[in-house]
C-alpha cells in the first residue's frame, strides 16, 4: 500500500516536472517511478494515510493558509529587528514539549517552528521514559518571553500542534 | 495585469531576501544569523518563483516552479536544523547577552 502511494506519488511529481503526454516521456516516468517506490520506500515517511484520508488532506489544506499567515508575520518580525538600530534581540535556547507522536508530525512541527516568528529548532529529544513518550524540542528563540517549559511550549507550539495532530495523528 | 502581479511578487521577493541578508550580518551570532537567513530567504524565494509562475501562466515553467517552491519549503528549515545542530555540536557559543541556554544544562546531567 504505501509503495503504491509513493509510486503515484513519484509518478505525478515526474509528469508536473515534464509537462509533456508523450509516450516515452510516460514510459521513462512509469519505470523511475517503480524503482523509486520499491528501493527508497522504507527511508520515506511512515505515515503515509496523510495522502489518502479526505479528512486529514483537508485539514492539511486548512493548515497551508494558517502558515503562511505565520510565516508572513514571521518576516516582518524578523526585517524590524534587522533594520532597528538598537536590534532589540533577547536570544535564548529554550526547552518545549510536545503531544505529537509520529515521525511526520514531529519534523512538520518543527519545520513550523523554525519558519515562524522568532524561533528555529536547535535539537529534540525524548525524556527517556518509554511509558509516557513526551517529546522535547531545543528552540531558539530571538526574543525569549518565559524560560518556563510549559509557558514557552504555549507561546511557541500550541498554534500548530492543533492542526498537525488532527492531520498526522 | 497578471504581468504586473508577477512583478510586483518579484519585486517583494527580492526586498525580503535583501533583508534577509542585512539581518544575516547585523546580527551577533550563527543561531540568529540562521533565523534571519532561514525566514526571510525561504519567504523571498518562494515569492519570486511564484511570481515566475504567475507571470509565465500555465505550462511547464510554472508547474517547475511551484514544485521548486514546494521543496525549498521543505528543505530550508531541514537545513537551517541542521546547520545549528552542528554548529552547536562543533562549540560555537551563543551571543554573550542571551538570557537562558537550556541545551547547555540538559546536556550537563
Amino acid at each position: 500500500m504505501r509503495r503504491l502511494i509513493y509510486f503515484v506519488l513519484a509518478f505525478i511529481i515526474w509528469m508536473l516536472l515534464t509537462w509533456q503526454l508523450d509516450a516515452q516521456v510516460i514510459i521513462a516516468g512509469l519505470i523511475v517511478s517503480v524503482i523509486v517506490a520499491l528501493l527508497f520506500h522504507e527511508i520515506l515517511p511512515k505515515e503515509y494515510r496523510v495522502f489518502i484520508s479526505p479528512v486529514r488532506m483537508f485539514w492539511a489544506l486548512v493548515y497551508v493558509p494558517v502558515f503562511f499567515y505565520y510565516m508572513i508575520k514571521a518576516n516582518f518580525d524578523v526585517v524590524y529587528r534587522a533594520l532597528h538600530p538598537k536590534m532589540p534581540i533577547k536570544p535564548g535556547i529554550v526547552k518545549i514539549k510536545t503531544i505529537l507522536k509520529t515521525e511526520s508530525g514531529i519534523t512538520a512541527l518543527a519545520n513550523s517552528i523554525t519558519l515562524t516568528p522568532g524561533t528555529l529548532t536547535v535539537d529534540l529529544t525524548d525524556d527517556g521514559d518509554p511509558a509516557s513518550r513526551e517529546t522535547f524540542l531545543y528552540v531558539h528563540w530571538i526574543n525569549v518571553k518565559s524560560d518556563d517549559v510549559e509557558q514557552a511550549t504555549e507561546f511557541i507550539a500550541r498554534r500548530f500542534e492543533w492542526f498537525l495532530k488532527r492531520i498526522f495523528e | 495585469m497578471s504581468d504586473i502581479i508577477g512583478y510586483i511578487l518579484i519585486i517583494v521577493g527580492i526586498l525580503f531576501d535583501i533583508f534577509g541578508c542585512i539581518g544575516l550580518v547585523r546580527f551577533p551570532d550563527v543561531y540568529n544569523r540562521l533565523q534571519a537567513s532561514t525566514k526571510c530567504v525561504t519567504l523571498g524565494t518562494i515569492l519570486l518563483l511564484v511570481g515566475v509562475a504567475v507571470i509565465s501562466g500555465l505550462g511547464a515553467t510554472s508547474a517547475k516552479a511551484i514544485i521548486c517552491a514546494v521543496f525549498i519549503l521543505i528543505t530550508s528549515p531541514t537545513a537551517a536544523h541542521a546547520i545549528a545542530k552542528g554548529a552547536y555540536a562543533s562549540g560555537v557559543k551563543l551571543w554573550e547577552n542571551s538570557v537562558v541556554d537550556k541545551y547547555a544544562e540538559e546536556s550537563k546531567k
